[in-house]
């Protein structure tokens, strides 16, 4: 089974021209944390996660070819705020043959109870476009992408909850844009106790993306 | 295991009850060492409540027995009331508040309105 450490890119014909309208449409960030999650796909194996996180998860694409590639021994969970968005995820799962369970929440309001010290690999790609503050959840589209100021603030606010979810072993993986600061990031997340690596940066028409991994700092 | 913590004032929020208006039974492959696996995660008080929700309650004894591991006829009971059994419309319920949760197409919707949080 370890003879394959490609991750193949899902199938997506279940998302409609009207829920592009409303959802965050797979693009250049979503398979560079495909590429990086790819990157990493052996240690992940290995690490034999049992629950998978992924937060906003907009058309399930990014948990969808995790899960592919890591098979049925393991709970696959997606979070998002956007009702549409949340049903497009269980859909691009099951088109894939995955299961992902969903919940509409904001953030991980309404699992953190319940995923406390669980989560073995959690993924984010957030909104981190810099926009005014006031521009962040307008609407639908505006969920995907607003950011607020240096395109910080809504992923600013899930930080200081990656401690109590990850588990002893767990991984962190967030999109940023060069604009979000990632040092600031880096030093954020370090007073939580965390290590960083930058997996991959690639520049995407204007957009300097990176995908940062956090872990606990080893003792 | 959902909570309705998010709700202002709410301290537990847990466990929500479920309504099962709808529920959908899919076929799942059993794995024994992956269920087993779960076990030991699970909140099991909170299992057996949402199991008699969803009209699975002799399924399960009252505490977790010794030995699970090797009880494949417990594990197959659990493989199906973990998954294998899909509340498709229905709600959640907060133990606190009676606030209900829809789920519609598999999803709860935990999502709060402003004057709520």
């Amino acid at each position: 089974m370890d003879n394959c450490e490609k991750i193949k890119t899902p199938l997506f014909s279940n998302i409609t021209s009207e829920d592009l309208e409303h959802i965050y449409e797979p693009y250049e960030d979503s398979f560079l944390l495909i590429d990086a999650l790819e990157k990493d796909l052996h240690m992940i194996r290995e690490s034999q996660p049992s629950v998978c996180l992924e937060v906003g998860s907009g058309s399930g694409v990014v948990l969808t070819a995790l899960a592919s590639a890591l098979g049925p021994r393991c709970q696959y969970r997606a979070t998002d705020i956007n009702p549409r968005a949340c049903r497009v995820t269980r859909e691009t799962g099951k088109l894939n043959g995955v299961k992902i369970e969903t919940t509409c929440t904001d953030l991980v309001s309404a699992v953190q109870d319940e995923l406390k010290g669980k989560v073995d690999v959690l993924l984010f790609n957030p909104p981190y476009v810099v926009t005014p503050s006031d521009e962040i959840g307008r609407g639908d589209l505006e969920h995907t992408w607003a950011g607020g100021e240096r395109g910080r603030e809504v992923m600013d606010r899930l930080f200081p909850c990656v401690d109590s979810l990850l588990s002893p072993q767990g991984l962190f993986y967030l999109v940023a844009l060069k604009e979000n600061d990632p040092d600031d990031i880096c030093e954020t997340m370090a007073k939580f106790g965390f290590s960083n690596t930058t997996l991959l940066a690639r520049q995407t028409g204007p957009e300097k993306l990176c995908v940062l991994r956090f872990g606990h700092k080893q003792e | 295991m959902l909570t309705s913590k998010g709700i202002k004032n709410v301290k537990e929020g847990f466990p929500l009850k479920i309504q099962a208006d709808e529920v959908k039974n899919v076929d799942i492959d059993f794995d024994q060492d992956f269920i087993s696996k779960m076990v030991p995660k699970l909140d099991w008080n909170a299992l057996i409540f949402a199991a008699q929700c969803v009209g699975h309650k002799e399924d399960l004894p009252d505490t977790l027995p010794e030995g699970y591991e090797n009880d494949e006829d417990l594990l197959r009971k659990l493989h199906h009331i973990l998954l294998e059994v899909e509340v498709i419309n229905g709600c959640l319920e907060c133990p606190e508040t009676q606030r209900k949760f829809p789920i519609s197409n598999g999803i709860p919707n935990m999502l709060l309105n402003e004057d709520e949080v």
